[in-house]
């Protein structure tokens, strides 16, 4: 069996994971806390990648990342990378594709938290920022746990996001579900199995691990 | 709301009314938590907001300690860590163990919040709201969920902090007994406009107005005839309480009945109120 396919799907979730933390940390924040207009619009983008067909983003991506659009092009000429069927390309609509799944339960953790907490820490001299990582954070492991849980996990699931920018290139952008894919229309279907079992093992023992931390987190 | 309102440095404020008269409102306003949208706020020399300039301090900068009314203990944090969170960089963090000792909780400093009891925890919001010596606390509603022997230590426990340190203290309280016993002022609010503010006596004793006549409300929750008289238990204002009646007062006297006893200087009269 090519372990590749499968250690690829890993790398690509670890990856997309932390990039998404980094970027929708703030972006929760904002969302729970702050007082703005066009909060619907802001949060009809975030939650796009709910309801769209992985194929309708998939297609736009396609069509950003090639260097004969604009977008593409401009990539291409300023960092001289080609983000169509190549692995940046897979990490970044990934990051796009699981946008919500990260930024929902950090924003949900965030608000669950009593207001008293955010405004005793103002009313102790403590800004904003201190305030953030030193009580707020703490306070939403549990929250942190679930987001990244759900992150990692829809993007192992991925799937149509990946064909369209991807393609199938062994050792780039060929990840498991593509893999099981290909077994089966190859119709060698204990092939697939084997990489189906194997993702189907791993994902339980991982979301066992997180559940069971988890409610040791709780109980405390 | 429309408030206008002074008060003595160093002095103890209640801010008293039904509930939705403001007082949190309030209290929150003055704390920088919320801001009006016109008024003017001015500590000592400092103006803490000013609408009309555009001055607005935000609480960080306010020298306040508010202690809230579900306390707002940091979960993850220790009693300890909790009061060192408060301690400015580079303060001595000398005050926190005398925070610690006044408030007697050396016992539990390394415990969690959600390991110690409701008064323990309402000792250590007052003592972490202490750490950085503002010049003004605000208490909303701080024992409001204790008990009474509780609420009366705490009573005392803030009085003797309050004339060691000499902040200025606004407490937002509905217990009459607590105004009297803490309060050099009291504000009554209602519908957020000031309906009476003076001193606990100006505000409650009306003067020239000495009853000679005394009415007790209750209900009735048991009758027992007792040789020549009549043993009523009745529930008065929440406890329990057995009078002596008249005998012949035994068919008012029955059980689940409400009445008002009133209590002259000539001669006991009873009530019937349904």
């Amino acid at each position: 069996m090519d372990w590749q396919p499968l250690w690829l799907t890993f790398k690509l979730a670890i990856i997309t994971s932390l990039i998404l933390f980094v970027i929708a940390l703030p972006l929760a924040y904002w969302l729970a806390f702050a007082k703005f207009k066009g909060r619907g619009f802001v949060e009809a983008i975030i939650g796009m990648p709910l309801v769209l067909p992985p194929s309708v983003l998939g297609f736009y991506l396609l069509l950003a990342f090639s260097p004969t659009y604009w977008f593409g092009a401009w990539i291409e000429n300023m960092f001289g990378l080609r983000l169509v069927f190549s692995f940046p390309g897979l990490v970044i609509g990934s990051v796009i594709y699981s946008l919500p799944f990260m930024v929902y339960p950090l924003r949900a953790g965030l608000q669950s938290l009593p207001a008293s907490l955010r405004e005793a820490s103002f009313t102790l001299g403590k800004g904003r920022w201190e305030t953030f990582y030193k009580i707020l954070l703490p306070n939403c492991k549990s929250a942190i746990l679930s987001a990244f849980v759900l992150t990692f996990a829809h993007t192992v699931g991925e799937f149509g996001v990946v064909l369209m920018i991807g393609g199938n290139i062994p050792g780039v952008t060929k990840v498991a579900s593509i893999a099981i894919y290909n077994e089966v229309e190859a119709l060698n279907y204990s092939g697939a199995n084997q990489y189906a079992l194997v993702l189907f093992a791993i994902t339980f023992v991982i979301l066992l691990v997180v559940y069971s931390v988890n409610n040791r987190l709780l109980r405390v | 709301m429309e408030i206008d309102l002074e008060a003595q440095q160093g002095s103890i404020v209640a801010v008293t009314g039904p509930s939705g008269a403001g007082k949190t409102t309030l209290l929150r306003q003055i704390a920088g938590l919320v801001s009006p949208d016109s008024g003017h706020i001015k500590f000592g020399n400092t103006v803490w907001l000013d609408t009309s300039a555009k001055i607005l301090q935000s609480p960080q900068l306010r020298a306040i300690g508010f202690v809230f009314q579900d306390y707002a203990l940091f979960p993850h944090l220790t009693v300890r860590e909790n009061l060192l969170y408060a301690l400015e960089k580079g303060k001595n963090p000398a005050i926190v163990d005398e925070l610690l000792t006044a408030v007697e909780l050396t016992q539990l400093t390394d415990r969690k919040p959600a390991q110690l009891s409701g008064g323990q925890q309402q000792r250590v919001a007052l003592a972490r709201a202490l750490v950085r010596r503002p010049d003004l606390l605000l208490l909303d509603e701080p024992l409001a969920a204790l008990d009474h022997t509780m609420r009366r230590r705490l009573q005392e426990y803030l009085l003797k902090l309050q004339q060691q340190l000499g902040f200025t203290m606004i407490l937002v309280t509905h217990d009459l007994g607590e105004i009297f016993r803490m309060a050099h002022q009291v504000v009554v609010l209602e519908n957020g406009k000031v309906v009476k503010y003076g001193s606990p006596s100006e505000v409650y004793l009306p003067e020239n107005e000495i009853n000679d006549q005394l009415t007790v409300y209750g209900e009735v929750l048991t009758c027992i005839i007792n040789n020549d008289h009549l043993l009523v238990s009745a529930l008065i204002q929440q406890s329990i309480r057995t009078i002596k009646l008249p005998l012949h007062w035994i068919s008012e006297m029955s059980p689940g009945r409400s009445f008002a006893l009133r209590y002259s200087m000539d001669t006991p009269q009873i009530e019937l109120i349904n």
